[in-house]
């Protein structure tokens, strides 16, 4: 089974260990190990990269680390890949990081 | 409660290596001192590359370095035309109660009388460490430094929460932690300020990220940057990125900002978590800590990284498997574990904090049974 990692209690996305393909089961384990959702991958979604725990709809704030790490730009199903796709900076547009060199 | 084993010394601090340091205050008189510590068991040399000026900032780092409870004693070798003399530092770690002697080259004849004169004082000082008593200490006398480099897309995942659950560890039994590197704290001001303990703090949060950003700024570079390879391994946001890299200090309230700077080195006045307003480059940020009083170093890395520290004993932890894997000699801890699923960050996390009780107790890390002794001092005018 391929797993996915919350890194705090209280996070809205997990953290994908492994390549998943679109259609996979996806384990989900808390911080203390236990399997806290099973669910479907939407999409594909590469090691290090992270999948959405709960519905978000447009606007609501994506957690991790129990911090906002930013605000989602379409709605988002569980299950689905979170990347700057759906997801944009709280603090500065993420298309700036995309588009500029240092 | 846990235990962990050290030595009092004469100012009440504990240390948890007994390193004699000889320390050249400039790089002109360096070889003397190097030869003078190869002689002596338990002898350390170290310098500074920033000219024999009185750059205050160098000054208040290596006083720091030289008060640090890992330091039993210390001996100056000096060329003795340098403005940043060591007397100058001798003052500033004499006030500990540990012995600090000095030999200088035009002074004592050349290098072979000054090595000669240099290699029986610290003989003499290496004997009296007989005399310390190894004893059980409260965690409350221990001092963290986290640090990170060498990352990869495991290091936010596996290596940093994992260390950040051993940092809440030592904190919640009364110990201290330090994290530095404020050019990485870019995007998660309002985060910090939130866990800082009072107001004063949190604007003291605020003023150190908009000076490191417009200082990264004036050099031409954009703080706010996230690379194609940032992206590419999964971070979505700059705030993610950065709070990725503190979550290696831990979740508890910030105490305070450690100035560093040419005006004074603070060191931490109380138990709990503090944030250092240091560089960013792995060892001078190392060193700047251990100037502050941290007695050991957690070290997470990603790609691999091998270095030690010259004072502080260095735990490395990797969360990618394959690293540990392949630099197995460098590589205290696998966080990797985590990866394939097969320990919990809680686990992992816990499996640092005993290994830093126990490198604290003693047991050599893996840069220091190599001999490791990396020493870089950073010094901003």
């Amino acid at each position: 089974m391929k797993k996915a990692i919350k890194i705090d209690e209280g996070d809205n996305v997990a953290t994908v260990t492994s390549d998943i393909s679109e259609g996979e089961e996806v384990n989900v384990l808390s911080p203390k190990g236990a399997v806290v959702l099973r669910t479907k991958a939407l999409d594909a979604i590469p090691f290090g990269h992270k999948i959405a725990l709960a519905y978000l709809d447009r606007a609501d704030e994506v957690i991790k680390y129990g911090e906002t790490i930013g605000i989602a730009s379409r709605p988002i199903g569980v299950g689905a890949w979170v990347h700057t796709h759906n997801v944009e900076s709280a603090r500065v547009p993420t298309s700036v990081f995309r588009s500029k060199s240092p | 409660m846990t235990e962990f084993y050290g030595y009092k010394r004469s100012d009440g601090s504990v240390g948890v290596r007994n390193h004699l340091l000889v320390l050249a205050p400039i790089n002109c008189s360096f070889e003397p001192a190097k030869r003078i510590a190869a002689q002596v068991e338990g002898a350390v040399a170290v310098t500074q590359h920033h000219g024999c000026g009185l750059n205050r900032m160098v000054v208040n780092t290596l006083v720091g370095i030289g008060r640090n409870p890992n330091v039993v004693g210390v001996l100056f070798v000096g060329l003795g035309c340098e403005t940043l003399t060591s007397e100058v530092l001798a003052e500033g770690i004499e006030t500990t109660g540990k012995p600090v002697e000095i030999v200088v080259c035009q002074r004592d004849g050349g290098t072979l009388k000054t090595i000669e004169k240099g290699t029986r004082i610290l003989q003499k000082m290496t004997q009296e460490f007989a005399k310390l008593r190894w004893e059980p200490f409260p965690l409350s006398e221990l001092t963290l430094a986290v640090e990170c480099g060498g990352s990869d897309t495991t290091s936010g995942l596996a290596a940093n929460p994992a260390t950040g659950i051993a940092a809440d560890m030592l904190l919640d039994e009364g110990g201290t932690v330090i994290i530095s590197e404020p050019q990485e704290m870019t995007g998660t001001q309002h985060v910090l300020a939130r866990r800082a303990v009072n107001q004063r703090v949190a604007e003291a949060i605020n003023q150190m990220i908009a000076r490191q950003e417009r200082g990264m700024k004036a050099r031409g570079i954009n703080s706010r940057f996230m690379s194609k390879g940032n992206i590419d391994g999964g971070l979505t946001t700059i705030e993610e990125k950065s709070l990725g890299a503190i979550r290696k200090g831990g979740t508890r309230p910030i105490q305070g900002v450690l100035e560093n700077s040419s005006r004074r080195l603070e060191r931490p006045t109380q138990d709990g978590l503090w944030l250092q307003d240091g560089t960013g480059s792995d060892i001078p940020s190392m060193t700047h800590m251990v100037a502050a009083g941290a007695q050991v170093v957690a070290f997470t890395t990603g790609r691999g990284s091998t270095v030690g520290h010259a004072v502080a004993p260095v735990l490395k932890i990797t969360g990618n498997p394959e690293t540990y894997a392949s630099m197995v000699d460098n590589m205290d801890i696998n966080a990797g574990t985590i990866l394939d699923g097969s320990e919990s960050l809680r686990s992992v996390g816990e499996r640092i904090f005993r290994a830093l009780v126990e490198v604290a107790s003693g047991r050599k890390t893996k840069a220091e049974a190599l001999g490791y002794r990396d020493f870089a001092v950073f010094g901003r005018n």
